[in-house]
């Protein structure tokens, strides 16, 4: 006889199954801390080193135009007075901080070429631009704003010491004592860096000017015509597929295809899109058209999936009412089966696009990752929409990992806040557009 | 079967609404339905019983071409909608299922609200030129199966927040609301309580003036409450077709007898 067990007393099956049930939540409960600890460990790193490039030192200048410099002949014609290059421009900058030091009694320890290291390179392109702009201001004198050089940017940053710049060619302790004294007086400020997210991108030589203007107008014009070709294909392909469609061989194959499709590595899907748009098709390389279309091949199999799941996911019965009171095969779908797939299908959507977004490796191939000053044109006067070159996001981020100056590292870690937002604010419109299909019943 | 000496004695001189003969219907190689002579009659309620697979959903969904949907399945023989060929090239199963409406085993009101639930066919198929229009065949349909008094105040509330006889009733409603000729019923009581389910047989009865009613039950009682005729399937045949007082006190088949006595099924 077995001695009767009491309800009071857990047996040895009942206490592993529980045991097992416990480890198991344990198990959950670590994956879920490493995977948040990964992604504060990015975050922090990215806005540790990227945030620093959303603010700019400016040097405020009083820059004198002297006539006899900048327009000999005295016509004000700016196709005449653009011979004077940036080079004729710089030595008015030079002189302006000169006398900027002298007003505010700081020892001029440095040549005067030494000296112009501490202004950007950028800064005689802009004050001519500004002249250009305005012939009339020539023979007065005009105070702005003008970027300091990279390396005195990285000194108010805490990335260039002392030490550093006395191993440093392009500047020096004497041109950081300089400085830290015009920043004291309050001639040279740390502020929020507009032309960061407007400007276009800058030679290895200026990081201080590098932006984003380009490549964020090029991200915005390729998901543009991501959206307009791959979500109404992919929508219509897997309505037909799931709804229409006979299943027999040719259907069966098909579907196996878009899986594998969903698979294939996206560098193959720039090669197809060299051959095709490029080469066969003559569109312009560096386009964000050719950028879209390559985007768009790539994105429509990994939007028909999802949003074939999510018509498969509406329950049958739905269909069977909307035919039994007569509808059309299409009424049914469009009036009752798409509503209750919207949401899934725009989750399927947002993170295709969101994907494609993030793409660098097909871009490259298409010339892309080309060095564009150029903002492009939604709709150049030339042949045809989004045909200007551009560049993209993450093409701008591996661009500028590329590049040998330590401040392109604080430029590229900025981008990808920006690639970051730019994801944020797609992820939002698309939450918002599901809670308006999203009727809760 | 004869069964017209029957109909003279009862009195009622209905003619024959949907008359079926030598139906075939194959899923792939399952020969589901064999050889089923059956004639619905206007302004009659239809009982079909028989065991789980016995064919008889199958066969009342060929009435309104609701198996089209299923690729595999394949019908032969004539069903004939008031001398028409329903299986005819010409016909559109879209327009049929205007003719013939169906209620469903589980409810399966549209995640909509009520009055859009009634509304949809009528829209859809063009029954209404204003909105006052339409919300008098609403009313009507939402009358005609007993809903009205309990859903008039909350029109604008989703169908699916109604009970599970009440969600039943909508769909009838929404059935009814096309304007049928045919309503066919498959199981419509089978997941709702024995209240629910008295009010739905209670409405049956009443959509009995206006339609024909054609019932797919596993319940005899429910078939010996609601309807005037009965046919019995077993395993894809028409064993049993007759009145309904006479299949039940007295069947001819033997195998009838086995299943209304409990035995089979």
């Amino acid at each position: 006889m077995t001695a009767k067990s009491s309800l009071l007393v857990q047996d040895k099956r009942t206490a592993q199954r529980n045991a097992a049930e416990r480890r198991f939540i344990w198990y959950g409960k670590a994956a879920i801390a490493v995977s948040l600890a990964a992604l504060v460990l990015l975050l922090v790193s990215i806005f540790g080193n990227g945030l620093s490039s959303y603010r700019q030192t400016f040097l405020t200048l009083t820059v004198e135009l002297p006539e006899a410099k900048l327009d000999k002949s005295g016509v004000r014609d700016p196709a005449v007075m653009s011979k004077v290059t940036t080079i004729g421009y710089a030595p008015l900058l030079t002189n302006a901080l000169i006398a900027k030091m002298e007003e505010l009694g700081i020892e001029k320890t440095l040549s005067d070429k030494d000296l112009a290291d501490i202004i950007s390179k950028e800064a005689p392109a802009t004050l001519r631009n500004i002249v250009l702009a305005d012939p009339s201001l020539i023979g007065g004198t005009i105070t702005l704003p003008v970027l300091a050089s990279g390396r005195i940017d990285g000194f108010f940053k805490g990335r260039v010491s002392m030490e550093s710049a006395a191993l440093d060619n392009n500047t020096s302790p004497e041109a950081l004592v300089i400085a830290q004294q015009l920043s004291d007086a309050g001639v040279l400020t740390t502020r929020f860096n507009w032309g960061f997210l407007t400007a276009p991108d800058a030679s290895d030589q200026r990081p201080e000017a590098a932006g984003l203007g380009v490549a964020i107008l090029g991200s915005l014009y390729m998901m543009i015509v991501v959206l307009a070709l791959a979500l109404p294909i992919a929508v219509a392909a897997s309505i037909y597929l799931e709804e229409f469609a006979p299943k027999n061989r040719w259907t069966d194959l098909i579907e196996v295809n878009i899986a594998n499709l969903a698979a294939v590595p996206s560098i193959v899907y720039g090669i197809l899109g060299l051959a095709i748009f490029i080469n066969f098709g003559h569109l312009n390389q560096s386009s964000p058209l050719v950028g879209g279309l390559v985007l768009s091949l790539m994105t429509l199999p990994r939007i028909i999936i999802p949003a074939r799941a999510a018509l498969k996911s509406v329950p049958p019965s739905i269909r069977d009412a909307a035919l039994g009171v007569g509808a059309s095969k299409m009424q049914s779908v469009f009036h009752h089966v798409l509503p209750l797939a919207a949401p899934g299908i725009l989750t399927g959507v947002i993170i295709g696009l969101a994907q494609a977004l993030g793409e660098t490796a097909p871009l490259l191939l298409i010339g892309m990752v080309a060095f564009v000053r150029d903002y492009p044109a939604a709709f150049p006067d030339s042949s045809h929409i989004f045909g200007d070159p551009a560049t993209a996001l993450p093409v701008q981020v591996y661009n500028w990992t590329q590049r040998a100056d330590p401040a392109f590292v604080e430029r590229a870690s900025g981008a990808i806040i920006a690639l970051l937002i730019f994801l944020m604010a797609m992820n939002l419109v698309a939450i918002l557009l599901r809670r308006r299909f999203e009727r809760r019943w | 079967m004869n069964f017209s000496p029957n109909l003279e004695r009862a009195g009622t001189m209905t003619q024959a609404k949907i008359t079926a003969s030598g139906v075939q219907v194959y899923y792939g190689d399952n020969h589901a339905i064999k050889d089923v002579d059956v004639t619905i009659l206007d302004r009659t309620v239809t009982a079909f019983i028989g065991p789980s697979g016995c064919g008889k959903s199958t066969f009342l969904r060929c009435l309104n071409r609701m198996n089209d949907t299923i690729a595999s399945c394949r019908v032969e023989g004539a069903i004939l909608l008031d001398g028409e060929d329903i299986y005819d090239r010409r016909v559109d199963p879209v327009q049929l299922r205007a003719k013939v409406g169906m209620v469903f085993q589980k409810p399966n009101p549209f995640p909509k609200s009520i009055y859009d639930n009634v509304a949809y066919g009528p829209r859809i198929h063009g029954m209404s030129r204003s909105k006052a229009e339409l919300d008098e065949i609403v009313e009507k349909a939402l009358r005609s199966a007993a809903l009205w008094d309990e859903v008039k105040d909350r029109l604008a509330a989703p169908g699916t927040g109604l009970s599970g006889g009440q969600q039943q009733r909508l769909c009838i409603a929404r059935a009814v609301a096309t304007a049928p000729e045919v309503l066919l019923m498959d199981e419509p009581c089978s997941a709702l309580d024995p209240i629910a389910t008295a009010q739905i047989e209670e409405l049956i009865d009443e959509l009995r003036q206006n339609f024909s009613v054609v019932i797919v039950t596993h319940s005899m009682q429910q078939a010996a409450r609601v309807s005037q005729k009965t046919a019995f399937f077993h395993l894809g045949n028409l064993v049993e077709f007759g009145e309904t007082a006479q299949i039940f006190t007295n069947p001819i088949d033997p195998r009838t007898e086995s299943y209304i006595s409990g035995r089979i099924g």
